[in-house]
């Protein structure tokens, strides 16, 4: 298969053996061998698949390959990277404030759809960093969490906010 | 490692440089007691239980490797089972590394399940370690020709207490070679009094990699010249595959095949198998409804048809006719509680390589060591031909879609000759999922003249929730195994009696199983879900006592004090209460009819298997919309002693977050041919807007001389009675029936204010 298409991922450029309407999820994951975003329903429903496209969440289940253009995607294998790069830390072992969160607070049971809440929860703090409890409630809705890991979620986010803000 | 591909084995290797800790990366260590794993078969029927070396190693670079026959289900058990090896050997538990799951490298425990990891995983671990630290000390004593009672030992090194600067390291002593020795069972275990990390709060290994993308579940792994397949299910229970399509132009199709009634396709990506899935052009035949056409029906159904078997649970009392017959003041309630999906966080996931001679497949679910039979007899292969290797899933709560995935698999691999990974769609996990069965229940109470409950009659009417077996031992229990037909299921009958220990004079618990084996070729058979059958047997009879305290006029909390002689059942029921605040007064709060926001509080306990759990709910309920918010949990937990208190606190809370979605929000949909739950929309579940402002966990019996009782379940055990408890509190409505949507309670509050 003639590869046709290239993309930005965390940093790096790629060309894609995958035809243009292929989900940009399969070909983070089969092609970039990418461990991140999680395939959970294909339908936009839950949010594991979720990415971030020029620093905007999106749910890359349903978003064709050929969509992304010449915007850099960012998964959650490159989150820390790109924070590192973008606030010029210099030590590799730095994490992004929500993904120490996580750690710091257990935020998660299985963590099949952490992908999910991280990514979406570092876009929303990178926009809004002193996020209110029922801003970050609302600004996480929709996400699914199937084991109800939702307290230690929302103690992370908090804790992150106060971090960044 | 013919199986791996570089590039994962580097990202395995780096997350197991990185993680210090639990990786399923077996293929990386020496294996204890096993031929090294890789390696082609034939694998041994059992890996030897007797042997030390099965369990435990003391690796060339002086880490250690232990095997135990269960898994991670996302509960972090891993951490825990860690903790117990660095414990009894003294060594830090960054350099101990768990294996589980794997059937040819690790000792048969038939995998995890009924919260079993704990209570069967930690005595084996703890021995096999404590055989390994009296053999080190005695290689050591010869060593540093000091008597054993001389030696110290420190993260892996041994010294003469006398003469420190002689010392000796478990990896001089053993690194990278066998011990040669039986587990004897007799070896001196460390006293309690001497833990320094069992029994604390150690971070779960597994939760730092997974914030950073680099755990490897099992649907990032990937085998040389895998293929990918998606499997078709009939668009109709009981529908028999006519014909496929011939010649149809389908891109990357390697095969369709089909088996009986079984439907799959093989192509090179995975897009294109989904396409192919979706595009290829099947005819199937239109059978009878087999289903109730909706819930009302099945309960009818339940309630009216003659029980295939009827049994009386032991422990009753008196005579409950005689007793109700002369009976001051009645009550009776009828409650129901409907199918529900595991609905899995990922659909499951499976990847088969079967060869003429063998086959390898990575499962992600709980009971490994039986699938493999049930592998073995669907690929027509000896056991020893087979080795099924768990690797990570999503949270699975019991038999869910991972062992019929791993089927799947091994048919379309051994159709094509390739290995093949079959991922579900959200439709195949929902869809069909097996799921908890629909449980219809009649309670009935009475009391004498001087207000005394003197009687209490249970009856549940039920499909058994093993209809679908709770393992996979044959291919009869897969779906696989009975679309293509010829194989049998090992159904069996599970009874459904509630868990309580109330003393009355006159009690008597029935369950009837209603037949419901035609369902086992569809999205309806019944199985395990968390806490099978617990959910729904304590909202009946919780519900239950909380309504004969209404009738006494009596305070719930006391009113359960007043029938509960076990002095830990009535400890639990206090402390959930007396954290939570508790006001004493009989529900509801409000006389008449509520309107507005009105608030409430509820109680439910129930033992599980040794376990104690009380749970406090308190809500709030909007009575125009029907919408009800649990504002707080308090739960007083008790399942004696406790490996790793911070990481059961996470368990315990996701089991209220999950079983308050259970109980809100979630039934299987369906219509009398399909499950039309399909996806998020058919099948809601909790969202984060919806949980508590705080859930308050109280830990009971919490010390080294209680036995540790399974708690991956119990502690959803009584939350719908909870809720359904405290919005009658709230309002002065009972809701006798699973889930509590707005329409359900809008509909219920206007009945009552009809005065219906």
């Amino acid at each position: 298969m003639a590869k046709s298409i290239d993309i930005v991922v965390n940093g790096k450029r790629h060309k894609v053996a995958a035809t243009p309407d292929t989900s940009l999820l399969y070909v983070l994951r089969n092609e970039l061998d990418l461990m991140g975003p999680k395939f959970g329903c294909g339908l936009a429903q839950c949010g594991a698949c979720t990415v971030h496209i020029a620093g905007v969440p999106f749910r890359s289940c349903v978003l064709p390959v050929s969509a992304v253009g010449n915007r850099r995607v960012t998964t959650l294998d490159g989150l820390a990277e790109r924070y590192r790069d973008t606030k010029g830390i210099k030590d590799p072992d730095r994490l992004h404030p929500v993904q120490q969160a996580f750690i710091d607070e257990q935020a998660m049971q299985c963590g099949y759809c952490s992908n999910g809440w991280i990514m979406t929860a570092a876009a929303m703090l990178e926009g809004k960093p002193d996020a209110s409890d029922e801003e970050i409630r609302r600004g996480l809705t929709g996400l699914k969490c199937r084991c109800g890991a939702h307290m230690s979620v929302l103690r992370a986010v908090k804790r992150a906010a106060m971090t960044m803000a | 490692m013919a199986h791996m591909s570089l590039d994962s084995l580097r990202r395995s290797r780096r997350a197991f440089l990185q993680s210090g800790g639990a990786l399923v990366v077996s293929f990386l260590m020496p294996i204890p007691g096993v031929a090294a794993p890789g390696a082609s078969g034939p694998w041994p029927a059992k890996v030897a239980a007797d042997l030390l070396d099965s369990w435990l190693a003391v690796n060339a670079d002086g880490t250690i490797s232990a095997a135990v026959g269960k898994i991670e289900a996302g509960m972090g058990i891993g951490t825990a089972f860690a903790q117990i090896v660095a414990e009894e050997l003294d060594v830090a538990i960054e350099r101990v590394h768990i294996r589980m799951g794997d059937t040819a490298t690790t000792p048969d425990q038939r995998g995890t399940g009924s919260s079993n990891g704990i209570i069967q995983g930690v005595p084996a671990l703890r021995s096999a370690a404590a055989e390994a630290r009296q053999a080190l000390l005695g290689m050591a004593a010869v060593h540093l020709q000091t008597p054993v009672e001389k030696l110290a030992i420190r993260d892996g090194i041994i010294r003469a207490v006398d003469k420190p600067a002689r010392s000796v390291s478990y990896r001089d002593l053993v690194g990278g070679k066998r011990f040669e020795l039986k587990v004897s069972g007799k070896a001196p275990v460390k006293s309690p009094a001497d833990y320094r990390l069992v029994g604390q709060p150690v971070p779960r290994i597994d939760i730092p990699l997974k914030a950073r993308a680099e755990y490897v579940y099992l649907v990032d792994h990937k085998v040389p010249g895998m293929l990918h397949g998606r499997v078709i299910r009939p668009p109709r229970a009981g529908a028999k595959l006519v014909r496929v399509a011939t010649g149809q132009k389908l891109p990357g199709l390697v095969k369709v095949v089909a088996r009986g009634d079984f439907l799959g396709v093989v192509c090179d990506r995975e897009e294109q198998a989904i396409r192919a899935a979706r595009e290829l052009r099947v005819d199937w035949s239109k059978p009878e409804a087999m289903f109730p056409a909706s819930y009302d029906a099945l309960y009818a159904h339940l309630r009216s048809a003659t029980p295939k078997v009827t049994q009386v649970a032991r422990g009753g009392a008196g005579n409950v006719d005689e007793a109700l017959a002369g009976a001051a003041v009645k009550v009776n309630a009828q409650y129901e509680y409907p199918f529900q999906s595991h609905a899995s966080m990922g659909p499951a996931c499976a990847i088969a390589d079967v060869r003429p001679n063998e086959a390898r497949v990575w499962s992600g679910g709980q009971k490994p060591y039986p699938l493999r039979k049930a592998i073995a007899e669907v690929a027509g292969l000896p056991l020893e031909a087979v080795r099924v290797t768990w690797m990570p899933g999503p949270g699975s709560y019991g038999m869910n879609d991972a062992d019929d995935a791993a089927l799947d698999a091994t048919v379309l691999s051994q159709a094509t000759g390739r290995p093949v990974r079959v991922q579900y769609m959200r439709a195949d996990g929902t869809g069909w999922d097996p799921k908890a069965p629909p449980i219809a229940f009649r309670l009935r109470g009475g009391f004498d003249t001087g207000g005394a409950l003197v009687a209490l009659d249970y009856e549940a009417r039920g499909f058994s929730g093993r209809v679908r077996a709770n393992s996979t031992d044959g291919a009869g229990d897969s779906l696989a195994g009975q679309l293509i037909g010829g194989f049998q299921a090992a159904s069996t009958d599970l009874f459904q009696f509630s868990d309580e220990a109330y003393k009355i004079a006159n009690k008597r618990k029935t369950s009837h199983i209603v037949a419901w084996e035609k369902s086992l070729a569809t999205g309806l058979r019944t199985a395990h879900l968390r806490d099978p059958d617990g959910m729904a047997t304590c909202f009946a009879s919780e519900s239950f006592i909380d309504e004969l305290a209404a009738a006494a006029n009596a305070d719930p909390v006391e009113f359960r004090r007043r029938y509960l002689a076990n002095p830990n059942h009535v400890a639990a029921v206090t402390a959930a209460a007396e954290r939570a605040g508790w006001e004493t007064r009989p529900s509801p709060r409000v006389k008449g009819v509520a309107s507005g926001v009105v608030k409430g509080r509820g109680i439910a306990y129930a033992p599980r298997a040794g376990a104690i759990v009380a749970t406090v709910a308190e809500v709030e309920v909007h009575m125009a919309s029907g919408v009800v918010r649990v504002t707080r949990f308090v739960t007083a937990h008790d399942c004696g002693y406790v490996v790793n208190p911070l990481n059961l606190k996470g368990t315990i809370e996701a089991n209220l977050i999950q079983s308050m979605s259970r109980t809100m929000h979630e039934e299987v949909r369906f219509d009398d041919s399909r499950v039309t739950s399909v996806d998020w929309l058919t099948y809601p579940i909790v969202d984060i807007t919806e949980v508590p402002d705080a859930i308050d966990i109280v830990l009971l019996n919490n010390r080294p001389d209680a036995e540790s009782k399974g708690a991956g379940e119990p502690a959803s055990r009584p939350t719908a009675a909870a809720i359904a408890n405290a919005i009658f509190d709230a309002t002065g409505v009972r809701i006798r029936r699973v889930p509590f949507t707005p329409e359900a309670l809008r509909a219920a509050f206007n009945a009552a204010a009809r005065g219906a």
